[in-house]
Order: structure tokens, then sequence, then C-alpha cells
């Protein structure tokens, strides 16, 4: 049950993006996530869209992975949609029935609103299924830097990410062990109401934080055994280097974000 | 031979509150020479354990001393060298890797050292190339087998070229191909590449292999001699809880109901030399 989540998981592939530069990435992303935001109409949003798909072919990912991240989340983007039919009162009336009525409008609103969510979705995964969670705590680690200019110490911040990224694939599968053990003892937790699921949690909360207080103390020790002692003097295996690709990226991000704001006053 | 480890009368005892501590280890003392291969053996709670982090400065000893390569562990000036010389390969294969990607995990430990680039990516090849993991250096840990994790691990290890590695039951939690895998990487380290290596284990068959196998109970050492000697003493390693190998189970059993052996046996070959030597013997007589 628990091992079928896709989302944030990297997906291995000789690409044109996951070869770019992991901060250039990390900064586009949000670039692209804020254009879908102000693209106001459908043409604007439009340009977004093609230029998302555009991306997704570039990464040699096949789509299904995408689709499936979709999946996951398509009642959050219909109850998103469907919410905006009644709010918007444009255009000519379509259905009336008591105080519900749809017209045109709504029903262009809530595409509008879908297509930006998917979007949206789209846009984070690029970033999550091409970068390794390394390259992307790098890059954290890498634009953060001047924080420690006052006192902020990024080091371990970066290296408190890598860690739980590390242990979240080890966690959940502990969370599955404990989960199976408890049926074992025959613990219920389909059935029940709101509060009994609730209190169901608990038996497998509970082994779960001390396995996880033992797992860091351990992990501790052997780091200490590898002579970790903080961020000074340490270098890395990999290290993240701009090239001609983030340049092109930029341009072209740089250009779609012309086109948008030509749409957005012409159309 | 040159002693690489030395314990000179260390006390060591966790204290569980201001006045209760609990005595592990008393006027203890062990000297582990350069290029040797020494076993220890002992039953869960005997000390074996904390020996091991002893060893690198990870606990420091109440009184007495640690010196690796002369150089003492209660000195926080020798720490980091003293680390980089002595790796610990611990029973959890899961809890000690760091990183989310293969290679960069075994890249942990010399990236700590602060070494350029370029060596950072010869340590890291031959490292997993020792533990024949090299094809799998871009993988994620997670979706390795046990036995698989626990040569990443020594991997890491390896690649900060230590001078000697203490491995603490490396292969408790693995089923029986990964502890054979993990057994060969350990044979090889110490046979091949010359290590200094240390095994703590309640394997006999694992001790065995050893040049040198330290029995302890209650952190005191009950015997310390060569496999064949130590294993020979079935009555001392069962009044610790301890098991002997199979094989040589099997010849102290046919001798205590009567048939003489010369000799004791530890490996399957030897057992089956000296069965069949006593087949045909008894052959002769008819």
């Amino acid at each position: 049950m628990l091992n079928n989540i896709t989302f944030g998981q990297y997906f291995p592939a000789d690409s044109f993006v996951h070869k770019m530069d992991a901060r250039f990435k990390l900064l586009m992303t949000f670039a692209l996530i804020v254009f879908a935001f102000v693209a106001f109409n459908f043409a604007s949003l439009g340009l977004v869209a093609v230029f998302t798909v555009f991306v997704l072919l570039l990464t040699k990912i096949p789509l299904k992975m995408y689709f499936r991240t979709l999946k996951t989340i398509f009642i959050f983007i219909l109850i998103s949609a469907v919410l905006n039919i009644f709010y918007v009162t444009d255009g000519t009336l379509l259905f009336s029935y008591g105080i519900i009525r749809i017209y045109t409008g709504g029903i262009l609103r809530a595409v509008f609103v879908a297509v930006r969510i998917v979007l949206l979705i789209l846009i984070s995964a690029v970033l999550t299924y091409t970068t390794t969670p390394t390259s992307l705590t790098d890059a954290i680690e890498s634009l953060l830097k001047p924080l420690s200019k006052i006192g902020i110490d990024t080091h371990t911040f970066a290296m408190m990410m890598t860690i739980a990224l590390r242990f979240i694939p080890t966690l959940i599968e502990e969370t599955d062990k404990i989960m199976s053990a408890q049926k074992a003892r025959g613990a219920d937790m389909e059935n029940g109401g709101l509060i009994k699921k609730i209190k169901s949690v608990i038996p497998i909360l509970i082994p779960l934080l001390v396995s996880s207080i033992r797992r860091a103390k351990e992990l501790a020790d052997a780091m200490e055994c590898r002579c970790y002692h903080g961020g000074k003097g340490r270098t890395r295996l990999k290290v993240l280097k701009a090239g001609r690709r983030d340049v092109v990226a930029t341009i072209s991000v740089c250009v779609l974000l012309t086109g948008i704001i030509l749409l957005n006053i012409f159309i | 031979m040159q002693p690489f480890i030395e314990v000179k009368d260390l006390s060591f005892s966790y204290s569980l509150s201001e006045q209760e501590k609990i005595p592990v280890l008393s006027h203890f003392d062990l000297t582990i020479e350069k290029g040797s291969f020494v076993a220890i053996l002992g039953h869960n709670g005997s000390g074996k354990s904390t020996l091991a982090k002893l060893f690198n400065g990870l606990q420091l000893p109440d009184s007495g001393q640690v010196l690796i390569d002369g150089k003492d562990t209660a000195d926080e000036k020798n720490i980091l060298d003293i680390r980089k010389n002595v790796g610990l390969v611990f029973q959890n294969p899961d809890n000690q890797i760091v990183a989310t990607i293969v290679e960069e995990d075994v890249a942990f430990g010399p990236e700590n050292l602060g070494f350029p680039q370029a060596e950072l990516r010869r340590r890291v090849d031959e490292a997993l190339k020792a533990v024949d993991m090299y094809d799998y250096r871009k993988h994620e840990p997670h979706r390795l087998s046990g036995g698989q994790k626990q040569r990443v691990a020594i991997a890491g290890v390896i690649a900060m070229e230590p001078e000697c590695i203490v491995f603490d039951e490396p292969t408790a939690m693995l089923d029986p191909k990964g502890r054979q895998e993990v057994m060969n990487i350990i044979l090889k380290l110490n046979r091949q590449l010359q290590k200094t290596v240390v095994l703590i284990t309640h394997y006999m068959d694992e001790a065995a292999q050893a040049q040198r196998v330290v029995v302890m109970d209650n952190g005191k050492i009950i015997a310390d001699d060569t496999p064949h000697a130590v294993f020979a003493q079935v009555e001392l390693l069962k009044s610790v809880g301890l098991d002997v190998p199979q094989p040589t189970e099997l010849i102290y059993q046919l001798k205590k109901a009567g048939i003489a052996f010369d000799k004791d046996v530890l490996t399957d070959e030897e057992c089956l030399e000296a069965l069949s030597r006593k087949f045909s013997e008894d052959e002769h007589c008819q």
C-alpha cells in the first residue's frame, strides 16, 4: 500500500533536463510556477502549457509517469474546478435548478483552473523526476549560501534534508512492517469512525518513533566513524556546474515570460 | 609483528545515573598486530561491541588507554587521524548509509577528510570495485539487498583507506547469501589488501576463518589463541553459552561417545578427513 508513492522520486534518464544544473532547474521551476499564476487568459496559459509539454517531452521520461502523478490528486483538481463553476456568473445561463446556476463563464473558469493546477503539478514533477534528491539538496544549500554570512548554518540544514530524504523509504518500509505486526496481533485499522481510526494510529506511531530515535543514534555513530565533523573543510564528489544548456534554458524561460506578458496585454 | 591496536589496563562502565554505574570492561588488556585477522567472540553483553567503539574513540575509557598506532584515542587532536585509520562497520547497513545514491554515500568519508575531487573519484571507484558493487554506483541504496547494502557500507569505510577495519557483527541481519558475500569481502580485505581486520561476531564458522580468536565473557578475555586451540576447549566455550563450529561439535560428541580421535577439527574438510581415516582404520581391524 505504501510502496506506490511515486511523487518526489527520481527517474534516471539521459536528457537535456537531467543534465541541467540543479540550481537553475530549481529557480526555473519557481519561475514557471509563478508564470502559471500570472497567465490571465487562455492564450497565455496555453503558451505555458505548450512550453511545459515541450519540457515533459525533453525529459525522455515516459508520459505515463506524469499521468500517474496527476491521477493521485485527480480528486483535488476536480473539486477545485467544480467549485469555480458555481462562483462565476459571467456569460450566458446554461442550467438552473433552485439556487444552482451554471453559466458558460463558470465552465470556462473551471477549465482554466484545472489546466493551471495540472500545469503546476507537471512543472514540479519535472523537477523531482529529473533531479536526484542529493543534487536538489546541494542546489538548495548553494542557493542559501548567502545566508551563512548572517550566521545561519546552511550546511547543517542541507545535511538534515539529505538524511530526511535518505530515510523516507526506510521509514515507509518500517511503517509497513509495524502495521503488519500490529494487524497480526489483531489491531483493527480499517473499521470504525474517525476517532477510532486516529486511535489505531498510535500503536504504529510509538514503535516508529522509538526505532527512529535508535536509528538516529546509530547513524550519528556511523557518521562520526567516517570522520564527519560538520561542513568545515568538507569537499564534494559532485560539484554543481552551470553550462551552456543552463544558459539556453534561461533564455527560453525569458522568451516565455515575454510571450506571456504580451499575450496578457494584447488578448 | 608490530602492534597496531594496544588496549592497556582499560576500564569502562556505562552510567545509568550519578551513582549507578554498570561496569562493562575492567582492567582489560589486548594487543592486535598490524595485518592480522582477529575474531572477537562473546555473548550479548560480554562487552565486545563496546570494545569496538573504544577502538576509534567513539567511547573513551574511564581509566587506562587505547593506543592506535601509538596514538592515544583520549587525545582530541588525534581523533580524526584515528577514525581515518580505524574504520568501523556496524550491524545494520540501513543505519550507516547517509546519502541517497550509492557512490555519493561511499564518497561521504573521504569528503569529510577534504580530498580534492579527482582523489574522491579514484577512492570511490576503487572502494566500489573492491566490494564488487561498481555496477551499482548510481543506484539508490534502499533498493539493494541486505548483503549489497552492507557491502556499500563497507566500501564507505574502505574509501577512507584505513589501516584497520573493525566489523561489529556485520552479518547479524543478513540472509545466508548476504552473509557469504560479506564474509568473502572481509577475507579479501585481510588477505589481498593487507588490512588489519577485527571481526566481532557470534557466528562460530566466521570466527574459525580468522588467524586468532579472542573469547570474551563478562568484560574479560577467557581464551585467546588460534581457532584450532580455542575451539578445542569445547567445555569452556559451552560454559559461557557459546557454541563451537559444527564439525568440531560432531567430533566432540563422537569422542564423548568413546570413539578416539587424535586431533581436533575445525573445517568441513578436516572433519571429513578425520572421519574417513577412522573408517579405514576400522576396516583394517576387521
